[in-house]
């Protein structure tokens, strides 16, 4: 599984990176904010399995990352990671085409399950 | 429209989300269990610690939201949350202490009463750094004790 996360602290990858190694084999590219992210998806004609995307990025943020790929591409699952809790906010990036939402903080397995949770949904559909 | 906001009402309806959200990031994250003191009103734009991180607010709720550490903190705390050693000073620990100050304001707005924004995280590094607010916008303080040490939630937030 190619999996691309998509936030503007590396330190929160990295504490994704690790959560999601547990999903057995995974590799990872990584951006810092949605200008970035739509770059690395450029380079890999291949695509990614799935997407970790931050709300609040310098540059581009998260929704508009989100409603930029789904211009495109309605596949990959995308799910937004982020301090955003409020209802509105989830039904927001829900509409824009994300699969699914984290809100932070997270633990390694709620984050896990989350993935779990999402490709399971997609599966079955 | 403003309103005029008293000190019993900041105290009533915009501490208690920053302390659950504190709280609930630091048990999460770094597994760290959070003692809040009393939370007073800052008198004096003090320098008392080496690492602050500021996270703008606007929309309905408009000021800024300050939390610092001291370093010997910031360095616990980093290297809790990275789950590694950070080198003290780095890009890698600013980013850490901004993403911590992050997670707490994020996590505190939707409790707030209103819909707001909030900014991506700006860090200082140094020691006797003094961060100016607003000056219309009392400062709260939220002293917490953890056992990696003290640090300190400051809002200085009302409603627009």
């Amino acid at each position: 599984m190619n999996i691309l996360l998509v936030d503007d602290s590396k330190v929160m990858r990295n504490i994704q990176k690790k959560a999601l190694a547990a999903l057995g084999d995974v590799t990872f590219a990584e951006a810092g904010d949605g200008v970035e992210a739509l770059a690395v998806i450029a380079q890999n004609p291949g695509g990614f399995s799935l997407m970790l995307v931050d709300w609040n990025m310098p540059n581009m943020n998260g929704l508009q990352l989100i409603s930029t790929i789904r211009e495109t591409d309605k596949k990959t699952l995308l799910i937004m990671v982020t301090t955003e809790a409020e209802k509105e906010r989830v039904l927001e990036a829900l509409r824009a085409g994300a699969n699914n939402y984290m809100i932070k903080p997270f633990t390694p397995d709620a984050l896990v399950e989350k993935v779990r949770g999402t490709l399971a949904k997609l599966r079955a559909a | 429209m403003s309103t005029t906001v008293t000190k019993a009402q900041i105290d009533a309806r915009l501490i208690m989300p920053f302390v659950n959200s504190t709280r609930n990031v630091l048990q999460t994250m770094l597994g760290l269990a959070t003692t809040i003191d009393r939370p007073r009103i800052k008198s004096v734009p003090a320098p008392e610690y080496d690492y602050s991180a500021i996270i703008g607010f606007s929309g309905q709720i408009v000021g800024v939201v300050v939390v610092s550490f001291r370093r010997e903190t910031a360095i616990k705390m980093v290297n809790a949350f990275a789950g590694d050693e950070v080198e003290p000073d780095s890009s890698d620990f600013s980013d850490a202490i901004g993403e911590l100050a992050n997670m707490i304001a994020g996590a505190a707005k939707k409790d707030l009463g209103g819909v707001a924004s909030i900014s991506v995280p700006t860090v200082i590094l140094g020691k006797g750094h003094i961060v100016a607010r607003p000056s219309d916008i009392p400062c709260m303080v939220i002293p917490c004790k953890t056992e990696a040490g003290e640090f300190a939630v400051e809002i200085s937030i009302k409603q627009a």
